[in-house]
């Protein structure tokens, strides 16, 4: 018998696979039979660790040595100096994670220091494709205690008195939902995972079920139990394939340790899942249109009511949750409700993932207790703005959600204070911007892409969200009047209140809170014609300070349009109604006569 | 999965394996010198033994790993036992049956083999 006595988890996420993981992987293991150590060490392929921006990513236990940005040629050294003769390799080390030459215990460093781990409990920390690893650390138990100890009643009550919120973007109580769908009468019922995961720049989902895909299986077999469902589909986007791919295989795996099946525990309840994959449409994350495309038809809204837990899936009784949703459910079985609700603020309990992406130095995934305020997340945990910039604004909820400016980064984040500050917590996604952001620019980012996703059954999204992204055109063109800005806020709130599904409803919203608290950055671009930030190209204007120029023409040699004339050693000048803003005129300049304005 | 006492076993069997993954966890760490002359004088050894010995055992609060030099070139394989709050405990030319020993007395039972320390050996 051999004891393996180093792991070698190396961060399997879809960041650090796309910078190459994969190939340390494959590497690590050639170099460990080079030096005969193959199997007393072990390579562990793992989720996401969050510190994307570093990756790949490699941690190497028991010493807990975090080394970021590995590339397949430091596999050697790793291997000759750390594993073979005990000396870490300094130089490769996350440098955040070592003080006064020694390393600290992960969870001491900035970014991980404020947070907690819930959901995102077991990623990079087991090997996804090991269901053994998931049971060694609890994996499976609640599913064990619900069937064998507890009455669906009593599960609901503790998922209703644990508070558990949505994590899909309403922030729709758990536990009332599943009451709703329990208490329909007796016969096929489902229970669906929302994976869908649409706003761009979230993938907090998709980490969950690559990292630790078991969780959520779990938790659908809870579910199931709760409301007496035996059959639950997980709907996920197919340009996801590691996740779909993972999570097929802890399917597998639950089905032949009868995790999943025929009598499970023993016991009467029987439970199946399949997957279903979505080709990528933002509006069939919204429940009723991802309901009927499960059923094979074309993924449109419907109105409510019938609600899905009345009326769902080929007419049954249907509860459909976010992943993340699920990943909290076995943990707040095995540690009870007093323990979750002692974590976040009143009403809103537990913790939330996060996608921090945008202007900020470790882009990644976050995991906070409700009530984190803006500032912790941004300045701490994100390890604040590259390149001495200062902090703008942050966008949650993404194309349904609004900003945060500066002035509230003290905010505590939770369901109720992003809505009073007229965000809202949407799925999770955090794009934070600085003062080069311009926010006519950013609202019209989103807008765009809802034009693009709406489905275009009913006329107020389908024509209004046109009109308003018309008008933002034509600010950022410099030529819209304040005629336009009225009518602006007015088709806003008549979409908000006549679209048919919570796309359009919430369309307007990226517009109305930029107008909220950076209505001065409209007004500039339309009585001045000055974008503040200078993003917007039509408002721009390259010129020459004559004062400066040495006449020089180096400038005038790089135009690629031949905007730029004069005399050499006289002041040149640019004719603007040749140029064509590309700014390779300012990049050429040596006496920085050039301004952007 | 017919119950629990089954989903208990397969965690047992796996657990163990787990425990070297937790960061920061005060455990025992046991470190065998493996630099040039370390290993010519049979670290390599040294350290395969307790590794097995520990998976025997089926101890769980001890990792074991490699170091660098420790120093002491003559008393090699040199094995230090590192436990929080305590003082460090350094065995010296540490073969096969004293590793068994070194596992059984000082890691499971808690009470160090005094006369395989730098101490006893250097008198
Ligand atoms: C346009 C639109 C897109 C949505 N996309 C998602 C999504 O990608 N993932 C998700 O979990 N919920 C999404 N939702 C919310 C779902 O309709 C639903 O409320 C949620 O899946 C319920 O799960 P929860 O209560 O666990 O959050 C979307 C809603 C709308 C209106
Ligand atoms: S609001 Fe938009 S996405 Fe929703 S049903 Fe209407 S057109 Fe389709
Ligand atoms: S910005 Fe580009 S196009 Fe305009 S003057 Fe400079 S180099 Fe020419
Ligand atoms: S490069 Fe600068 S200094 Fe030279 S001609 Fe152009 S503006 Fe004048
Ligand atoms: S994907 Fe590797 S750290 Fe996130
Ligand atoms: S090389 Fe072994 S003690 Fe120095």
């Amino acid at each position: 018998m051999n004891l393996v006595r180093a792991h070698i988890l190396v961060c399997g996420g879809t960041g650090c696979t796309s910078s190459g993981s994969e190939k340390l992987i494959t590497e690590f293991e050639t170099q460990l039979s080079r030096v005969g150590m193959a199997d007393e060490v072990k390579v562990v392929k793992t989720g996401c660790f969050g510190l994307c921006a570093l990756g790949p990513i490699v941690i190497v236990y028991p010493e807990g040595a975090f080394y970021s940005r590995i590339t397949p040629e430091n596999v050697k050294e790793i291997v000759d100096e750390h594993i073979v003769k005990g000396r870490i390799v300094k130089h490769l080390l996350y440098d955040e994670s070592v003080k006064d030459e020694e390393i600290m215990p992960l969870n001491d460093t900035n970014f991980y220091k404020h947070q907690m781990r819930i959901a995102l409990k077991n990623c990079g920390v087991i090997d996804p494709e090991n269901i053994d690893e998931y049971i060694a650390l609890d994996g499976y138990k609640a599913l064990g205690k619900v069937l064998t100890e507890m009455t669906p009643e009593q599960v609901i009550d503790i998922i209703k008195q644990s508070g558990l919120r949505g994590r899909g973007g309403g922030g729709f109580p758990t536990g009332l939902k599943w009451d709703f769908a329990a208490k329909q009468p007796k016969g096929q019922k489902f229970v669906g995972c929302n994976a869908d995961e649409g706003d761009p720049g979230a993938f907090m989902d998709r980490s969950v079920l690559e990292g630790d895909p078991h969780s959520v299986i779990e938790a659908m077999a809870i579910a199931g139990y709760a409301i007496g469902a035996d059959q639950g589909y997980i709907y996920i986007r197919a340009e996801y394939p590691i996740a779909v791919n993972r999570l097929q295989i802890a399917i597998d795996q639950a089905k032949e340790y009868g995790l999943l099946g025929k009598n499970i525990f023993g016991t009467d309840f029987s439970f199946d899942l399949e997957i279903r994959l979505g080709a990528g449409a933002f509006v069939c994350g919204e429940e009723t249109a991802l309901m009927t495309s499960i059923e094979g038809k074309r993924g449109e809204p419907r109105p409510r009511p019938p609600f899905p837990a009345v009326k769902g899936l080929w007419g049954k009784p249907t509860i459909l949750n976010n992943v993340e949703t699920y990943a909290n459910i076995p943990q707040i079985i095995l540690n009870g409700v007093e323990w979750f609700n002692n974590i976040g603020t009143e009403k809103s309990h537990g913790t939330k993932v996060f996608a921090l992406g945008g202007k900020i130095k470790n882009t990644g995934l976050v995991e906070v207790p409700m009530g984190t305020t803006l500032r912790t997340i941004v300045e701490d945990i994100g390890g604040g703005i590259p390149n001495g910039k200062k902090f703008k604004a942050a966008q949650t909820g993404g194309p349904s959600g609004g900003c945060i400016p500066a002035s509230l980064i003290d905010v505590e984040i939770d369901y109720d204070s992003l809505i009073s500050i007229g965000s809202m917590m949407g799925s999770g996604g955090l794009i934070v911007m600085d003062e080069d952001s311009c926010m006519v620019d950013i609202a019209k980012f989103f807008l765009e892409f809802t034009v693009d996703e709406s489905c275009g059954k009913c006329a107020p999204c389908r024509i209004g969200t046109r009109r308003m992204l018309e008008i933002l055109t034509k600010i950022t063109d410099g030529k819209a009047t304040m005629k336009d800005l009225d009518n602006l806020k007015l088709l806003a709130h008549s979409i908000k209140a006549s679209a048919l599904c919570g796309l359009g409803q919430t369309a307007p919203n990226p517009v109305l809170s930029t107008l909220q608290y950076f209505e001065d950055e409209y007004i500039a671009h339309i009585v001045d014609k000055k974008c503040p930030a200078g993003v917007c190209k039509n408002l721009l204007q390259y010129k020459i300070v004559p004062e400066k120029c040495i006449g020089c023409s180096l400038c005038a040699r790089q135009c690629p349009v031949n905007a730029i004339s004069g005399e050499i050693k006289s002041p040149f000048v640019i004719d603007q109604s040749k140029c064509i803003k590309c700014g390779a005129c300012m990049s050429a300049c040596k006496k920085q006569a050039i301004v952007k304005e | 999965m017919k119950s629990l006492a089954e989903l208990e076993a397969i965690r047992n069997k796996t657990i163990n394996a787990m425990n070297i993954r937790k960061d920061g966890e005060n455990g025992i760490r046991i470190v065998v010198g493996m630099a040039t002359c370390g290993i010519a004088a049979g670290a390599r050894d040294t350290l395969n033994a307790i590794s097995e010995e520990l998976a025997k055992r089926n101890v769980s609060h001890a990792t074991v790993s490699q170091t660098g030099c420790i120093g002491m070139c003559r008393l090699e394989p040199i094995g230090e036992v590192l436990e929080p709050g305590k003082e460090k405990v350094t065995y010296v030319k540490v073969d096969r049956e004293k590793a068994v020993r070194i596992v059984n007395e000082h890691i499971i039972n808690n009470k160090p083999v005094v006369e395989y320390t730098i101490g006893a050996v250097e008198k």
